[in-house]
């Protein structure tokens, strides 16, 4: 839809519109040394003039001298924390006399997101896919997904991890937000470029007075992501990638990442499209149960516990089975990708193992590959 | 396991007492675990004693002399069910420290008279000498966890005690990772769950007192926090903690010590 000016003090107007409308807002703020999606009651609360760094291993937060909101490029944890909670009571089942009450899980709340990173709405759509797509529909995720109002921020900085480019899920912001927001910082002016992109987004923006655009507007706009573009040094060569990946099982470089991995599951614990989950029954003295719904891990070797124990046994077998299933298995499984090019699994690895690095070195064929031959930083 | 309330044992070798005392500390839930099971033998808690056999024994300490060779084993004769809880009886504890060392120069510089003291050389988990059925970690044990054990014992179920990293339950928490962000050093990658990631969640890093997680990469874990500036020998020594004895933090702390000699 129509391409707005919006004032940076709008910014909070927009923030109590969305409010109003019955909405928990969450936004962005800095929370302990990290920028936090939390809820939030005004653009106060916003981390304005901070701005992150990540590589491979490391995260830290710098203030610098800028009025700019939306600095930083992506939080710790994504978006998912709310869509799918890391831990979620399923149902309760009571001893009530002779017979036993049932409590299923419920969600009224409806969620509103302020500052939906590019590769963080790709990666809301694949859990879409997943979640919402095919004959068995997650009943949790279906009520918190389908209330919940999404307004995308494009980037104007990247992190060292970043690579949502060459995994397509960026830098533009790709269709399913409800609202669209660029923030324009430069030649001592400072607005939002807003646009709604459905009705609910539209609404909610009927209550704000927006000035139109001019015709600048558009190539500042356009000049601003091709500035992120190519800020992108980090990439992954997805042609071919899939075939390479099944037919090497055995390549060398699996055992090389296997000396570093920690199988601590960090990786998949912050990855934004990462899904499996385990289930457990907590009883207790009085005979009451809750079941309960917990992020899992495929690093973990209860992950793969069937009759007489666990599949993988090697840490090797496990980070290959996450690895091709990210860029390779998935795309059988779900037309994509499994990768949004975020670059948390990179940030957040404490020997900071890159997947872009591996992927490169795993596409260099066996036989001509030298160990160590892309090395880590 | 019949009809009957099983009758519970809680024996003490080697240690501290901190993980029968986790018993007693469930406070709102002890009255309900005193209901649902006979307390036996618990000398930390009663005078009274019911005889022998047992449904279910709970070992807490290591075995560090020649008589606790000879009970352990009288123990398991006479328990249906064997569990050690804490990083003495799963570990061999703090205490197996000696077994890097002489115990002898030891016992003569701490004792007047160590002519008095029989002791063995080293101090082993519980598992070194019997079969044990399930082991608690921690230093001490969390008690939540034994609680999950007594119910899931009376309720027929695997008890759900992870032996996952305490990064998992840590991310579960929604931390943010002291290491990554805090350059904490941190053992919480190759430490076992079950505390609820409790130092991270306190901005500190984690000491392994839960010892080592199912799948440990400990040679990575000594680089990672080499690349923090952490000393070899602080490495080392955090490596041998609580969980000092027990693979693959014992190998780790070797592979350490043999570098600084080399």
């Amino acid at each position: 839809m129509e391409l707005n000016v919006m004032q940076p003090d709008q910014l909070d107007d927009l923030i109590q519109g969305i409010s109003l409308a019955d909405y928990q807002v969450i936004g962005p703020m800095e929370s302990n040394g990290a920028i936090a999606y939390e809820p939030i009651e005004s653009a106060d609360d916003l981390p304005r003039g901070i701005i992150d760094h990540q590589r491979p291993g490391k995260y830290a937060l710098q203030k610098i001298q800028s009025s700019r909101f939306f600095g930083y490029t992506v939080s710790p944890f994504s978006w998912k924390k709310y869509l799918y909670p890391p831990v979620q009571t399923l149902f309760k089942a009571e001893r009530n006399g002779q017979g036993i009450q049932l409590e299923t899980d419920s969600h009224d709340v409806k969620y509103a997101f302020i500052g939906v990173r590019a590769c963080e709405l790709s990666a809301i759509k694949i859990q879409d896919k997943i979640f919402l797509g095919g004959d068995y529909v997650d009943l949790h995720y279906k009520e918190r997904r389908e209330n919940a109002l999404i307004v995308a921020v494009e980037c104007f900085n990247t992190c060292e991890t970043c690579f949502c480019d060459s995994v397509g899920s960026g830098p533009e912001i790709p269709n399913g937000a409800d609202i669209v927001l660029t923030e324009i910082l430069e030649s001592g002016e400072h607005y939002f470029l807003v646009r709604s992109e459905t009705e609910a987004g539209q609404e909610i923006l009927n209550q704000i007075s927006l000035k139109d655009t001019e015709n600048n507007h558009y190539l500042i706009k356009d000049a601003q992501l091709e500035r992120v573009r190519a800020k992108l040094k980090r990439k992954v060569q997805t042609t071919g990638l899939k075939s390479k990946l099944l037919k090497n099982p055995d390549h060398p470089r699996w055992d090389e990442v296997a000396e570093r991995c920690l199988a601590c599951s960090n990786c998949t614990m912050v990855c934004p499209t990462c899904f499996c989950a385990d289930v457990f029954d907590i009883n207790d003295l009085d005979g009451n149960t809750k079941r309960e719904r917990r992020w899992d891990s495929c690093f973990t070797s209860d992950f793969t516990y069937i009759h007489g124990g666990n599949i993988r046994h090697s840490v090797k077998s496990r980070y290959r089975q996450w690895l091709t299933h990210k860029f390779a298995s998935w795309q059988d499984q779900f037309d994509s990708l499994g990768c949004v090019g975020c670059g948390r699994c990179i940030t957040w690895c404490p020997p900071g193992i890159d997947i872009t690095e591996e992927l490169k070195a795993l596409s260099i064929p066996p036989n001509q590959y030298k160990k160590g031959e892309i090395n880590h930083v | 396991m019949s009809n009957t309330k099983p009758k519970l044992a809680v024996w003490k070798f080697a240690s501290c007492d901190g993980c029968q005392l986790s018993l007693l500390d469930c406070e709102d839930e002890l009255l309900a675990v005193a209901e649902a099971v006979q307390i036996a033998y618990f000398p930390e808690a009663t005078r009274e004693v019911v005889e022998g056999p047992y449904d279910v024994s709970f070992v807490e300490g290591s075995v560090t002399t020649p008589h606790d060779e000879e009970r352990i084993k009288e123990i398991r004769e006479m328990s249906g069910i064997v569990i050690t809880l804490g990083a003495c009886a799963t570990s061999g504890g703090i205490q197996a420290l000696r077994n890097f060392a002489d115990v002898n120069e030891f016992t003569n510089i701490v004792y007047a008279h160590p002519e008095y003291i029989s002791t063995l050389d080293t101090s082993h988990p519980i598992s070194d000498y019997i079969n044990v059925d399930f082991e608690l970690r921690g230093c001490p044990i969390d008690k939540y966890q034994l609680l999950e054990v007594v119910i899931s014992l009376l309720a027929g179920k695997r008890p759900a005690i992870p032996t996952h990293s305490v990064c998992m339950d840590c991310k579960l928490k929604l931390n943010t990772c002291v290491l990554v962000a805090g350059n904490e050093p941190c053992l919480g990658p190759v430490t076992q769950a079950g505390c609820g990631a409790l130092c991270p969640s306190y901005n500190r890093g984690c000491y392994g007192c839960f010892g080592p997680q199912d799948s440990a990469n400990t040679d990575s874990m000594t680089e990672v926090w080499r690349h923090l500036g952490v000393s070899d020998d602080t490495i080392l020594q955090t490596f041998r903690g609580f969980n000092g004895f027990i693979e693959p933090f014992k190998g780790a702390s070797e592979r350490l010590e043999e570098h600084k000699n080399h």
